[in-house]
């Protein structure tokens, strides 16, 4: 283990040379370009064994990346924004084709405006496409993250994508406790793949027409591996902490045991909320967080569980859901909280769209808010915060 | 909690290198067991075009992530800055602020209008560093005055970590142009004023 001071997008790249995947097929996108650009370098300066496909767009690195998971490669790649929104057709296909590719996502807005800036739009876009998504708090969660996905996607037979927020996490250095090459590689192990487009003593066909007689026994079978992939993720993030120390879960809870108010968040600004919940705990007011970290699959049973002794939930969305009943994560927890006894109200909060600055303060706002509910004050369901109107 | 994290501010002209600096601020603050952020702020920043950048320091892992609004320390790289950036906007009351200017710290006090219970230092950066290096990069020095003014960290332990990380940066450019900067830091450090 050796501290060093890195980006996210930094470590992220560490992370993908320590990997050493066989493939890595990318179009570089800000504010991911970074990852894209030191990998390249590591290829160049030979510190890796992969092939680097540079491609001309989004859409064909991830159908490099689809070609070559297929064919049984160890594959990953990265991107943000317009670029992941341009994969989406093709994300699809990766997942039901149960290809183990991991990207290593930096989330920035989706135009229009045109913005390179931090929001949640751009994976809340695929939030239904099959991949597993984890959301990294700070970019040593984004380290770790990227290493255990490889290994999560591996055995899940899933795509797993990590993301962090752009600028806010992947421009912003900080400590990084780095694991050793070995103990990467001995960690994630090496690459198996049950079946591969190359092996011609068991020829196979991947992505063949599936009409009526059995497409839907194959999207229920793609169904099923993200029921299961709970099991794995919790597995392997287990095995991560006993070997290094450092804990993760689906979701995380803080100061929520006798709270009576929380908020729900994920990225970067739960650790922001974090240090607002101890500010207004030293003032008296029994308040906690809930970040969820894993949104695909989806935790219901934990947000259930670490929610249910609670009064009144705000769910921060990063994302709007414009026309939606409100905010993407709030929209679920919401649904999910519906089989709590105690039914908690729960609100929804769309803020730091663009990359706009989320204080300590805006989010003591949202506490005020839903306390002011519980006392009666009535509130709207959805509302925007920190927003000029 | 947040009073235990040290945040500061530095402004600069795009190309001046006030990344940077925050950036080699930052990891020799690391190197002495501390937590760090180190992060510029992104606008649509051109060459010559006001930007700033921004350190934290804690002795606990710092969890917060939003921008820097109310630092303890304030750098500004270049003197026409003042009157046309709020340097000192949300400077704490018993902040520091630290200019490159010719002029005394009395003089520069009077310039920002802060309260006596901020501490003003001066120092030539540009002059230090044409007479060092040879051209006027005002980031090198400032660190010098930044440590000469806050006692934040060893001043050996900076100068050995700066020389390391630009012996990296500017690998295959000779050891001259790194033993400038190191001078520039030196030189930037003894000629750092603050008020009797």
């Amino acid at each position: 283990m050796k501290v060093v001071a890195k980006t996210a997008n930094e470590a992220m790249a560490e992370a993908m040379r320590q990997i050493n995947p066989d493939v890595v097929a990318a179009y570089p996108i800000t504010p991911a370009t970074e990852i894209v650009q030191i990998f390249s370098s590591f290829v160049h300066d030979g510190l890796v064994d992969t092939e680097f496909i540079a491609v001309e767009s989004e859409h064909s690195a991830m159908s490099a990346c689809i070609g070559a998971a297929a064919a049984g490669a160890r594959v990953m790649t990265s991107t943000s924004s317009q670029g992941l929104a341009l994969m989406d057709e093709v994300l699809y296909i990766a997942a039901a084709l149960r290809l183990p590719i991991v990207i290593c996502e930096i989330n920035r807005a989706l135009s229009a405006p045109i913005n390179i800036h931090c929001d949640h739009s751009d994976t809340m876009n695929v939030r239904d496409s099959g991949w597993i998504q984890i959301y990294a708090e700070d970019s040593q969660e984004a380290y770790d993250s990227v290493i255990q996905a490889m290994k999560i996607a591996e055995e899940a037979f899933l795509p797993a994508m990590v993301t962090a927020d752009g600028f806010i996490l992947s421009h912003a250095m900080q400590r990084i406790d780095m694991l050793e090459d070995e103990e990467v590689q001995a960690f994630i192990g090496e690459h198996k793949s049950p079946y591969n487009l190359l092996d011609i003593d068991n020829p196979i066909t991947i992505g063949p027409l599936d009409l009526q007689d059995y497409f839907f026994e194959h999207k229920r079978q793609e169904a099923d591996a993200m029921m299961k992939a709970p099991k794995v993720i919790k597995k392997v993030a287990d095995e991560f902490g006993q070997k290094f120390g450092r804990k993760y879960g689906l979701v995380e809870e803080y100061r929520l045991d006798d709270a009576d108010y929380a908020i729900v968040v994920m990225g970067s600004t739960a650790g922001t909320a974090k240090d607002t919940v101890d500010l207004m705990r030293e003032k008296g007011h029994k308040v906690g967080l809930l970040r969820i970290r894993v949104f695909r699959p989806f935790p219901a049973e934990e947000i259930l569980n670490a929610l249910k002794n609670v009064k009144v939930v705000g769910v921060m969305d990063r994302a709007d859901g414009v026309n939606a009943f409100g905010g993407p994560v709030f929209m679920e927890v919401r649904a999910a909280l519906y089989e709590s006894e105690k039914k908690p109200d729960v609100y929804s909060f769309v803020y730091g769209l663009g990359g706009r600055d989320v204080k300590p303060v805006d989010i003591e706002r949202v506490f005020q808010m839903i306390m002011e509910a519980d006392k009666g004050k009535k509130i709207d369901r959805l509302n925007y915060i920190g927003v000029r109107e | 909690m947040e009073k235990e994290i040290i945040e500061i501010r530095w402004h600069g002209r795009g190309g001046q290198g006030a990344k940077t600096a925050a950036l080699l601020f930052g990891e020799a603050a690391l190197e002495t067991g501390m937590y760090i952020q180190a992060f510029p702020e992104y606008g649509p920043e051109r060459t010559g075009a006001p930007v700033s950048s921004y350190n934290r320091l804690s002795k606990k892992p710092i969890r917060i992530h939003s921008g820097i609004e109310t630092p303890d320390i304030v750098l500004v790289l270049d003197p026409t800055l003042i009157g046309k950036v709020d340097v000192t906007a949300g400077l704490k009351e018993n902040g520091v602020i630290i200019v490159n200017t010719k002029k005394s710290p009395s003089e520069m006090r009077k310039m920002l209008g802060v309260k006596d219970t901020i501490k003003v230092y001066t120092v030539d950066a540009y002059g230090i560093a044409l007479d060092t290096i040879g051209k006027a990069i005002p980031n090198t020095p400032m660190l010098g005055s930044l440590i000469k003014a806050t006692g934040i960290l060893n001043f050996d332990h900076l100068l050995e970590s700066v020389r390391k990380k630009l012996e990296v940066k500017f690998r295959g450019k000779g050891a001259d142009i790194v033993d400038k900067n190191i001078q520039a830091i030196k030189k930037a450090y003894e000629e750092t004023k603050g008020e009797e």
